[in-house]
């Protein structure tokens, strides 16, 4: 019997892919069959618009043990015998739908690719964007997500030591929730999500699987939103997560990773058991049978196809050496956690699963892997051209400079975080030394060494819209320029890349350079991909998000006493500017903010990046900073302001300017960061600059109870401090 | 003989490892994990009840907690005297098990708060805190959703009279005002004793602030002055 429309649209393949999935096959599939390559082909588990473009990214580094593609998540290497494993992912579609409930099982997806690796988790951060505060589903999704990150992640024990909210209309109906955690790992350790060794047992362990999630990664995942009533009715496809049960799973696995009876470790994440067990076939060059009937399940009725597309949450897939099940068995007991032996690893590459008996499915596992691949092309969007040549508004009089800061301050892009982040547990496992809101990277020690790493999550849609190109590498870049502000050498960056609908050859276009352009901003920083994904379709009534890469970096501390804050800390220190002053407000907050403008063309040179980091990284090594803060969004001022209410100390000086005094002010020119040092230290500061060539230019002093910028403006710091601290609640309505 | 430390781990303790690293690296001194399921504790001179969600705080925080194994010879080692700290999950599990009166609601907020807290010292003649003084502000973070103290007012004026209160939210002047309390605690208490002062409980995390590096010292006060005691005891 041919397939129908409304079948292929269940599982969203197109009749194309029915066909070639026929031929493949050399005849149809069966329904459990189909149900199988509808989420291995889906775009969320087989990147099919994607892969060939992720190929640009460079992978590999001295210190890479695991790269990018490879495993559920990436590892580099910290010496020591230790290792950091890290990625990020997206939880975009479920968190529009549901938003605690998709926000909280997007922080145990990842935290479940990090324990597949055989790592303890040890920091978490989160990447949030949403439309305007002024709506109330904006506002409803904001406090939803931030409520499920809190809800899930402190009940784990994890720290959530960082991350980053923005706000913007094209977020509106499609919010952007990343998740990023890291895991440390000693040499041996390591798991592997693969079943090599024919004989090998799968074992389930953790939730009973139930209906919730079918169709997660086809449906809602891989889909665009149309905008209506309708996309409420996906909200069964969202799953509800039990951390409680998480928490356990990461002892108990953790135990049994250690006892030598795995074979291999894997999340039953995405497309649950199908893709868990079938990626793992597929690394070990091996087959599976499954029967399906043995596995746990929360009602009655349900089908071969239903068990194994299920995304319900907690679970993980253990291959178990042959005959080594009743240790691992005890293990778990002692969680009170029961495994289930539910098949075992063949040795001729075929996916078999039974039911009662009978054989329901056989495919090849090369078969089932291999989606097929779409470039589909892009072109330039329109839009692009009118928007650079966008004038800009007319330069305001300089009388009202104080009020323009104090409103930026306030805004909802650049004003204080705390209530969000004091809503998660930052400081559990006793090792965060930085936390949210003092630095632009959190640090977490490595117990036992003097090492610590240096982890940030940052992305800028805005640019990324306005310059795909530019907008990758300027991710990349800052980034990778907020670890160096907390004095750490970059290792390597995970990524989210949020985009809207491949198939729109204006965001393909967007797709493919903003690639590009983080490809080069890898290549000339050394940091490599270790880890990522990738979230399409984010679109809502045909309108795409801003094309958002986030990225995810860590760096490495050798000595964690090194490290650096981003608050002025001695009265009398002097503040420098570390790179070009500032020319034009392209892309900038204060255009978005004051005058609901996003226009003009951001670009970056990357060899002064380049330089910067690495004059960076070595000051902070030889201690001749006091604070580095990065100048991004909302400009210099901002920055400036931003390190003096973080310690409350006040600032007096000048700003350089050879353009008009907003852009002086407010322009967001990347590769620049503020650094405050000791006057002795500022000429030897100065000349190692110049020996990188890179600009270095004093703007003023550290102290009193004043903000000044000379012939520009003069406030008192309480009111600044007074705007940055509630200006969240304040749009919220709380204030 | 050396001082020995339990630290009680139920299913979704996660302060346990924090516990041990101030006591064993910070201090000095000798601590073990104790398992839900053992039913002894024989051989340790005090007992940590961290924090946590045991049992992902289903149905009430520490309410399932309170019913393991282990808890049956907490309470046993806290009639015969010994000293017993229960922070934030601990400090539910010892309400939930009636060794220390009231109970703990949800924040006022409705949010989980974490930051650093300012505390009053209420009572300085207690195991926890015989090395500081009445008076003293302490700086030692709180990091839970359900910190909200509750009890009758009979059994609070009691509690009160009998010095039960050991520390009080506060500003950094050491001022109990509303605006101080994080969770919307009752006469902003953040930890009480039982009678015999032998067994307390808080909201706040003492093992996070035993180190410079992590942002304070002052939960050292709570360890030195229990280690303190037990050598008084003992000796």
């Amino acid at each position: 019997m041919p397939v129908t429309q409304a079948t292929l649209e269940t599982i969203a393949l197109t009749r194309a892919e029915y066909d070639l999935i026929c031929q493949k096959l050399n005849r149809e599939p069966n329904e459990v069959e189909l149900g199988l390559f509808g989420a291995l082909w889906s775009e969320h588990c087989g990147y099919k618009h994607s892969k060939p473009l992720l190929s640009l990214f460079p992978t590999t580094g001295d210190s890479v043990q695991v790269e990018a593609g490879q495993e559920n998540a990436g590892v580099v290497d910290i010496g020591d015998g230790l290792s950091i494993v890290f990625k990020a992912e997206s939880h975009n579609h479920p968190s529009a739908v549901e938003p605690y409930q998709g926000a909280a099982t997007g922080v145990g997806g990842i935290i479940r690719d990090i324990l597949a690796m055989g790592a303890r988790p040890i920091a978490l951060l989160n990447s949030l964007r949403f439309g305007p505060l002024d709506d109330a589903r904006n506002r409803f999704l904001f406090e939803g997500v931030v409520r499920g990150i809190s809800g899930y992640g402190n009940c784990i024990g994890i720290p959530d030591v960082g991350g980053e909210v923005a706000f913007a209309d094209a977020y509106s109906g499609n919010p952007l929730v990343n998740a990023m955690c890291i895991g440390l790992l000693r040499d041996g350790e390591l798991m592997s999500a693969a079943a090599s060794t024919p004989g090998s047992v799968l074992l389930t362990v953790g939730s009973a699987t139930g209906r919730d999630g079918i169709h997660g990664a086809s449906g809602l995942a891989s889909r665009t939103f149309g905008g209506g009533e309708n996309d409420a009715e996906m909200r069964p496809t969202v799953q509800v997560g039990d951390p409680f049960l998480e928490k356990v799973l990461v002892e108990a696995c953790l135990e049994a990773a250690k006892s030598g009876h795995l074979e291999g470790l894997q999340d039953m994440g995405a497309a649950g058991l199908t893709s868990s067990a079938i990626e793992c076939a597929e690394r070990g060059g091996t087959g599976l049978e499954i029967n399906v009937d043995a596995v746990p399940r929360r009602e009655e009725g349900m089908t071969a196809y239903d068990v194994m597309l299920s995304e319900s949450q907690e679970r993980m897939l253990l291959i178990v050496k042959e005959g080594h099940e009743g240790h691992v068995s005890e293990i778990f007991e002692r969680w009170d956690l029961s495994v289930s032996n539910i098949g075992t690893v063949t040795d001729d590459g075929i996916a078999r699963i039974f039911e009662n008996g009978k054989s329901v499915a056989a495919v090849s596992v090369e078969t089932l892997v291999a989606a097929p691949r779409y470039r589909p092309g892009g072109s330039r969007p329109s839009y692009l051209d009118s928007l650079h040549a966008h004038p800009l508004p007319p330069e305001p009089h300089i009388s009202i400079a104080a009020q323009l800061l104090v409103n930026m301050l306030g805004s909802p892009n650049i004003a204080s975080r705390r209530s969000v982040y004091q809503q998660y547990d930052q400081e559990v496992q006793t090792n965060t030394l930085v936390k949210p809101g003092a630095g632009d990277a959190a640090i977490v020690r490595i117990r036992g060494t003097k090492k610590a790493i240096a982890i940030a999550i940052d992305g800028n849609g805005r640019y990324t819209y306005l310059e795909p190109y530019a907008g990758g590498a300027m991710a990349v870049s800052e980034a990778c320029r907020n670890v160096v502000c907390a004095g750490g050498t970059p290792l390597a960056i995970t990524d989210c890349l949020n985009f809207g609908d491949p198939t729109k050859p204006e965001v393909y276009y967007q797709l493919e350079e903003a690639i590009k352009g983080m490809s080069a901003a890898c290549e000339a920083l050394g940091v490599p991909v270790i880890s990522g994904n990738v979230s399409l379709f984010n679109e809502s009534a045909g309108e795409a998000i801003y094309p958002t890469p986030v990225v995810g970096a860590v760096g490495l501390l050798d000595d964690a006493t090194t490290m650096l804050t981003a608050g002025f800390s001695n009265t009398g220190d002097f503040v420098l500017l570390l790179g070009e002053p500032a020319t034009g407000l392209e892309g900038s907050e204060y255009l978005a903010h004051e005058y609901d403008q996003v226009s003009g063309q951001p670009s970056i040179n990357l060899a002064a990046e380049v330089s910067l980091q690495k004059l960076v990284v070595a000051l902070a090594d030889d201690r001749l900073l006091v604070s580095a803060h990065d100048c991004a969004d909302g400009g210099l001022a901002v920055a400036i302001a931003e390190s003096s209410i973080i310690s409350g100390y006040g600032f007096s000086g000048d700003v350089p300017s050879n353009d008009r005094w907003d852009a002086a002010l407010f322009g967001e020119s990347p590769s620049r960061i503020i650094v405050s040092c000791a006057p002795t230290d500022a000429d030897v500061i100065t000349r190692r600059a110049e020996a990188l060539g890179v600009p270095a230019a004093r703007l003023g002093t550290v102290g009193g109870n004043r903000f000044t910028i000379y012939d520009v403006l003069d406030l008192p710091l309480v009111d600044l401090i007074d705007a940055h601290t509630h200006g969240l609640n304040r749009a919220l309505g709380m204030g | 003989m050396p001082s020995r430390f339990a630290i009680v781990v139920f299913p979704g303790t996660w302060s346990d490892v924090d516990w041990h690293h101030a006591i064993t690296n910070v201090l000095g001194v000798d601590a073990e994990y104790v398992f839900h399921k053992q039913s002894t504790l024989a051989g340790f001179d005090a007992v940590i009840l961290p924090g946590g969600f045991s049992y992902g705080d289903y149905l009430r925080p520490g309410a399932i907690a309170h019913l393991s194994p282990v808890m049956r010879s907490v309470i046993d080692f806290a009639a015969g005297g010994g000293p017993v700290i229960g922070s934030c999950n601990g400090f539910q599990v010892l309400c939930e098990s009636g060794l220390l009166p009231g109970a703990l609601m949800r924040n006022r907020s409705l949010q989980f708060r974490c930051h650093p807290q300012n505390l009053l010292v209420e009572r300085a003649a207690t195991p926890f805190t015989s090395l500081s003084s009445v008076g003293d502000i302490l700086s030692i973070p709180v990091s839970h959703g359900d910190g909200n103290y509750y009890v009758d007012p009979e059994a609070l004026a009691l509690m009160e009279s009998k010095g039960q209160i050991a520390f009080r939210y506060c500003d950094p002047s050491g001022a109990v005002t509303e605006d101080a309390n994080p969770n919307g605690s009752l006469n902003n208490i953040a930890g009480i004793t039982n009678e015999a002062g032998n067994v307390l409980g808080l909201m706040p995390h003492p093992e996070r602030v035993v180190e410079r590096e992590l942002g304070g010292t002052d939960g050292l006060l709570v360890l030195h002055s229990m280690l303190e005691s037990l050598h008084e005891h003992v000796g």
